[in-house]
């Protein structure tokens, strides 16, 4: 009898152990791929000064800079749901940093999500978006990288939960979400189109915050840029396509638009990245983006409650009149527009209620140095008057989105 | 009679004058239905017209931008206003007056962590110390009157003792050695400590005594709220908020040279 558990036992753990090793074998835990060893181009003035402007287009010190750290030092924590990924020190620190990496191990990075050793690297680090990225830019980014001081900054392991934190789970969700290689050119589109199909989904790694995630933190919907709420966040990451190009070249470079002002982690986007991209690179990104699927027309929404409104039109003559005006229209770019504003009337009110909520100062960028500030309203409203003037800005002036409870508003904070 | 002559009646009624004698002959003639219908008519017109006016005039009043530092910073002026204030979401000082130096680090340490409060954080996360400086000189150049003195407290003398002479046997240096012989701030960066309640005193020097507000190193107030016990620093802030602000409050002019070397002043 006794005998009998143990070699059922054994005979569990052993086939375990050899489905691991399948695994381990098929799924390339290890990274078995030679690594690319061409060698990279001096790195030069001329290359490190591009490098710097793509980790700009990428926006890579954003993660990769705790706040008020110094740049490039990692240490910042992106909360995800399964846990905390804390970005690592890119600096060329031998200890800390990358200072014993290669051109190489840095375009394996890119490209097939691989730190130096082959491990897998955890998908909070936008590797299927870099995957696009080239080889003569990664080179440059490298050279960039390779001349910041190196600072001796440890990094931080994640907090992820099992099974999360393994490479297997890392394996299983590559196997499920992970294209390798650039993006094939598409025939009978324009060389600008090209670029900012680059730019959008390449370095920029926009669709990781405007697309739907599923319930493995994978893109739903094929990785389409459709929107979506951003995990942990709480902003909703508006549909990427649809918008008036003239507008999203203005958001884009300024964090202002004739339709709105970027709020919440879209003006850090603007202000770490956008903002600092050339003329022509934003034209390219509007020439994409325009021809990206609009949001699809949310459905009417009913009326809401007529004593809802009532006190939701009191509050904003009181609290909102005197910048966003009494006709809803604004002074843009000060004071944006609420009538027709795309954030105001999405379908879900998560970011109207954040703004009216938080308040927040558009960001700074060289068009706009000195932008204008929405004041928190979180401590002056509770959430039922929060809900009314939510309400009612979104059933106003033409404006026919959906109304706000004061159960959505608690949802959010 | 026709009905031009109505309306004609019913406007001179509107506007209340009229000579009597041609008053009468018109009333003489006039039937009361029609007069009645008119009335009501015109009287309707001439409330639309108002009602009319008075809703294009709101809804065509153009929102102004005049440009200024005041109408930019609202989203700071909605908590920070000419007053202490104390709300339900805690206390808010007063930043009218304060030293330029004072406030533009105090922004820079919101900003980056060093002092913690969420609402600041999130305010503050998307601006260079550029335009921090501009938010500072601003609420500088401002003046506000101060609050009204508080009682000192049981332990005044000690208070007042910490204060102005300090404690040499834990080390402790007096608040006027670095914030002025007025006690009202040096410019550009050493705040005053005078006309700030006592609660707010107590809270942040507990605040450094805990390590939930920093400066750069040398963190010099981190190091004193280190040797300060909880009944020195309740009886300190007791005193300081005990103590009217001298006229002309001003924070004294001094030297860059003679400003103490710590990092909040840098």
């Amino acid at each position: 009898m006794m005998m009998k558990h143990v070699i059922r036992g054994t005979l569990v753990v052993a086939s375990l152990a050899l489905a691991w090793s399948v695994a381990a074998v098929g799924l390339d835990l290890r990274g078995s791929r030679p690594l690319d060893d061409t060698p990279p181009p001096a790195a030069d003035a001329a290359l490190v000064a591009r490098g710097a402007y793509l980790a700009r287009a990428g926006n890579c010190v954003g993660c990769h800079t705790a706040r008020g750290g110094t740049e490039y030092t990692g240490g910042r924590g992106i909360e995800t749901p399964f846990g905390t990924v804390y970005a690592p020190n890119l600096t060329p620190d031998a200890d800390t940093g990358l200072g014993t990496w290669t051109a190489a191990h840095f375009r394996r990075a890119m490209s097939d999500g691989r730190s130096r050793d082959g491990r897998l690297l955890s998908p909070a680090f936008p590797y299927p978006h870099f995957t696009h990225v080239t080889r003569g830019d990664n080179d440059a980014l490298f050279a960039f990288l390779r001349s910041l001081p190196p600072v001796h900054a440890p990094n931080r392991a994640s907090t992820l939960r099992f099974p999360f934190d393994t490479q297997l789970a890392l394996a299983v969700w590559r196997a499920f979400y992970f294209r390798p290689g650039e993006a094939a050119p598409e025939p009978g589109r324009s060389a600008e189109w090209h670029r900012g199909r680059y730019l959008v989904d390449g370095l920029g790694h926009c669709a990781a915050c405007h697309t739907t995630r599923d319930a493995l933190g994978g893109p739903g919907f094929g990785g389409a840029p459709g929107g979506g709420l951003i995990p942990m966040e709480n902003w909703y990451a508006p549909p990427l396509g649809g918008g008036d190009p003239a507008s999203v070249a203005a958001l884009l470079t300024g964090g202002a638009s004739a339709h709105g002002t970027a709020m919440g982690p879209m003006a850090e986007v603007v202000f770490r990245s956008t903002a600092h991209l050339t003329k022509a690179d934003v034209a390219a990104m509007v020439s994409y983006l325009k021809d990206l699927p609009a949001a699809p027309p949310p459905a009417p929404a009913g009326r809401a409650d007529a004593t809802v409104l009532g006190r939701g039109a009191k509050l904003y003559e009181t609290h909102c009149a005197d910048c966003h005006g009494a006709d809803g229209r604004g002074a843009a770019p000060a004071f944006p527009p609420l009538a027709g504003n795309p954030s105001v009337t999405l379908g879900p009110a998560t970011n109207v209620i954040q703004a009216i909520s938080r308040g927040g100062f558009a960001p700074v960028t060289t068009m706009h140095p000195q932008p204008y500030g929405m004041p928190p309203f979180a401590g002056v409203l509770d959430e039922a008057e929060l809900a009314a003037v939510a309400t009612y800005v979104r059933q106003s002036w033409g404006n026919e989105a959906g109304a706000v409870s004061a159960l959505d508003v608690l949802r959010t904070r | 009679m026709g009905s031009l002559q109505y309306v004609r009646m019913v406007l001179w009624s509107f506007f209340g004058i009229r000579r009597r004698a041609r008053a009468d002959a018109e009333l003489g003639r006039v039937k009361p239905l029609p007069l009645l219908l008119t009335a009501i008519v015109l009287a309707g017109v001439f409330v639309t017209l108002l009602l009319g006016a008075a809703h294009w005039a709101a809804a065509a009043t153009p929102v102004r931008v005049d440009g200024s530092m005041a109408q930019r910073v609202q989203a700071c002026t909605a908590c920070h206003g000419a007053a202490d204030r104390t709300t339900r979401q805690g206390y808010f000082p007063r930043i009218a007056g304060k030293p330029q130096g004072y406030l533009f680090q105090q922004l820079r340490h919101f900003r980056d962590g060093r002092r913690e409060h969420a609402g600041m954080a999130h305010l503050l996360a998307q601006m260079p110390d550029a335009y921090l400086a501009d938010i500072a000189a601003h609420f500088a150049a401002l003046d506000a009157p101060p609050p009204v003195p508080t009682p000192p407290g049981p332990d005044g003398e000690r208070g007042e003792a910490l204060a102005t002479r300090g404690d040499p046997i834990v080390g402790l240096p007096a608040c006027v050695s670095c914030h002025g012989t007025a006690l009202t701030g040096l410019a550009p960066a050493v705040p005053g400590l005078l006309g700030l309640p006592r609660d707010y005193l107590v809270a942040q020097i507990g605040a450094w005594k805990t390590g939930r507000r920093h400066a750069t190193a040398p963190d010099c107030m981190a190091t004193i709220a280190q040797r300060l016990s909880v009944e020195d620093i309740d009886a300190v802030s007791a005193w300081l908020a005990s103590r009217p602000v001298p006229p002309g409050h001003a924070p004294a002019g001094r030297p860059d040279a003679g400003t103490p070397a710590c990092g909040s002043t840098r």
